[in-house]
């Protein structure tokens, strides 16, 4: 059995799984855990595909994010139907502008782009916050409507939530999936590791780029319309600001930046990380637990830029070393 | 007329501020290609500094951004000891980030022990005083703070420019293993321009706490600005810093004016993208 039969049947077994922890979870702050974990993987991991696969780092993922939150949010709110028309309208409108966008800052290099996107980020917080049709500063309110899927809304209980959280996850990292072992992921990491190169062996880079950026900002959206269901509410500091951006950043590069799982074990530790400390450390005052945040982010630069998957790596070989008894492998692992 | 003369004197007097808190940024970017992400938080620390040296001693904030400057150097050098050096090679976007966490870590360290209040120091030796030229009012405490931005800017240039240790600094800035092979002790150059940088953001949030708030959120704002001014001029520029500073302090006092005053800063950031667009190393990039 290959390696990546492996994985599908671990898939599989994981959507067979996952869906009967929802009795334990019922309306519990666990639960509330378990879905962010989810939810904030499937989005690290929609990032992971332009900026780990690709190599095009962007901090401008929560305008994507924002407009896929305002697309269900203005379906319910404005429009009084389901969100189920709003997100898919604001997963192809968070592809539009994410061409639109990227188009021309692809053509800037390392920490320009970088720049680039918060200015980005930035107009479009500035934007919202004044533009009425989408309830300006104070946001979208949802109102009381009954509970169900149709209306993907649940006052009492998280399970709803958390299948959806986990029908996300599985989605995005299933598409994650098929895209690393189809010509799109290997043209991906080709122009991440040398575009002049790739362009050479008849590689479009620009086709490329964009598409995976497309595809990177749907999911993006669908995950932002997650949020807006779960949270009730929307307004452009929660969505689609930078804080929010660096959320996409953090937990992929500490699970560990253009690999498959590193978003998904950096959402294992950050997102209970942050819950918990929230909720138990609130009484040394504001702020704590984001004290917290920023000295781990600290550390694991300093001690292991690869993050979890790169500590895992370091194990990995260690292991097989002892077993071969032979010198250490130097040289890049990724 | 009199509004025209009014607006254009308060863009370019912000542009200076900016100017003095981007230059700091901007050398580091030049000479390390590191983006310091805690730059405004750093800027707030150095307001916190001098707010509570004139709260509680009485000193004013005309005389007490030497202090905040000398420990905002001590603050940067720390900083390229304990996270830029040891984050730097590892992965590319390492120092970006560990910066990033230690502008969580300082903004809500204020925040936790000197709760999100704004804090304006009020009865200092330049506060409320103005003067009129043409009909344009002008603000002391901004003036004073434009015109020793240009004073630091200009020491900072000369001391690149025209003595060895500042060709020492260039030297490293464009190949780090030959100047190492000329002798010079690349390490001790990062440190000292890390400190540097800190020193100008130090003098900079100074100056600044003579007619602005502080609150742990302050740094935000002034960072982004910076980056985009630093961008903007082209990174390691100083004269392209300046002259960027003072480009989006005007645009952002004319749009503020003439246009909305809540879009001035989509202006800046729009006007950014547009000029990096068709430039995309900066006005004064290489």
């Amino acid at each position: 059995m290959s390696k990546k039969d492996k994985l599908w049947y671990g898939f599989i077994i994981a959507a067979l799984i996952l869906p009967c922890i929802p009795g334990v979870i019922g309306g519990s702050f666990f639960g509330h855990v378990a879905t962010m974990i989810l939810l904030y993987a499937a989005m690290a991991q929609s990032w992971n595909i332009i900026s780990g696969y690709g190599g095009q780092v962007s901090f401008g993922h929560s305008v994507f994010f924002g407009i896929g939150a305002y697309g269900a949010a203005l379906a319910v709110v404005t429009c009084n139907t389901l969100p189920w028309y709003g997100a898919p309208i604001g997963m192809l409108a968070a592809a539009a502008v994410s061409i639109f966008i990227s188009y021309p800052c692809f053509r800037l290099k390392g920490h320009y782009f970088a720049i680039a996107t918060f200015a980005i980020v930035e107009i479009f917080n500035r934007l919202f916050m004044i533009w009425d049709a989408v309830g300006g500063a104070l946001g979208l309110d949802y109102p009381i409507l009954p509970d169900g899927w149709l209306n993907f809304s649940w006052s009492n209980t998280k399970t709803g939530y958390y299948l959806g959280a986990l029908a996300i996850f599985l989605l995005v990292f299933g598409v994650v999936r098929w895209i690393e072992k189809h010509r799109l992921g290997y043209y991906l990491l080709a122009v991440r590791e040398g575009q002049e190169t790739a362009e050479s062996l008849g590689v479009n880079s620009t086709f490329v780029k964009l598409g995976a950026m497309a595809i990177s900002a749907a999911f993006a959206a669908l995950c932002g319309a997650f949020f807006a269901q779960y949270n009730y509410r929307v307004d452009p500091p929660m969505v689609m600001s930078l804080d929010m951006s660096m959320k996409f950043v953090l937990i992929t590069i500490l699970g560990g930046i253009g690999t498959f799982w590193g978003p998904f074990l950096g959402a294992l530790v950050l997102i209970p990380l942050q819950e918990y400390t929230r909720a138990y450390l609130s009484f040394l005052g504001a702020g704590m637990d984001l004290i917290i945040f920023g000295l781990i982010i600290i550390v694991v630069m300093i001690k292991e830029p690869k993050g979890i998957m790169g500590l895992l790596g370091y194990f990995v070989k260690k292991k097989q070393n002892d077993e071969t008894n032979g010198p250490e492998e130097k040289g890049a692992d990724r | 007329m009199s509004n025209f003369l009014q607006v254009l004197i308060d863009g370019i007097l912000s542009g200076l501020l900016y100017a003095l808190v981007a230059a700091g940024l901007s050398m580091i970017w030049g000479v390390m290609d590191v983006i310091n992400f805690a730059h405004g938080e750093f800027l707030m620390v150095a307001m916190y500094i001098c707010y509570w040296m004139g709260f509680m001693l009485g000193l004013d904030p005309i005389f007490t951004w030497i202090a905040s400057g000398i420990f905002l150097f001590i603050l940067g050098g720390l900083t390229y000891k304990w996270v830029i050096k040891r984050s730097l090679g590892k992965a590319a976007m390492a120092p970006l980030l560990a910066t990033f966490g230690l502008s969580m870590l300082l903004k809500n360290f204020c925040m936790n022990r000197f709760s999100p209040n704004f804090r304006l120091l009020s009865g200092t030796l330049l506060d409320g005083r103005t003067f009129e030229i043409g009909g344009a009012i002008v603000s002391v405490p901004q003036l004073v703070t434009g015109l020793f931005s240009l004073a630091i800017i200009g020491a900072l240039y000369y001391l690149i420019k025209k003595t060895r240790l500042g060709w020492a600094i260039q030297a490293t800035a464009m190949d780090k293993e030959a100047a190492e092979l000329m002798g010079i002790d690349t390490e001790k150059i990062y440190l000292l321009v890390f400190g540097l940088g800190g020193a100008c953001v130090g003098i900079a949030g100074g100056l600044m706490t003579t007619y602005l708030a502080v609150h742990p959120e302050v740094g935000s704002l002034f960072s982004l600005i910076a980056f985009v001014v630093v961008a903007l001029g082209g990174f390691g520029s100083i004269p392209g810093a300046l002259f960027a500073a003072i480009l989006i302090g005007l645009v952002e006092s004319f749009t503020g004016f003439y246009v909305a005053a809540v879009l001035k800063y989509v202006a800046v950031f729009a006007i950014y993208l547009l000029v990096i667009l068709v430039r995309p190393k900066g006005l004064f990039g290489w």
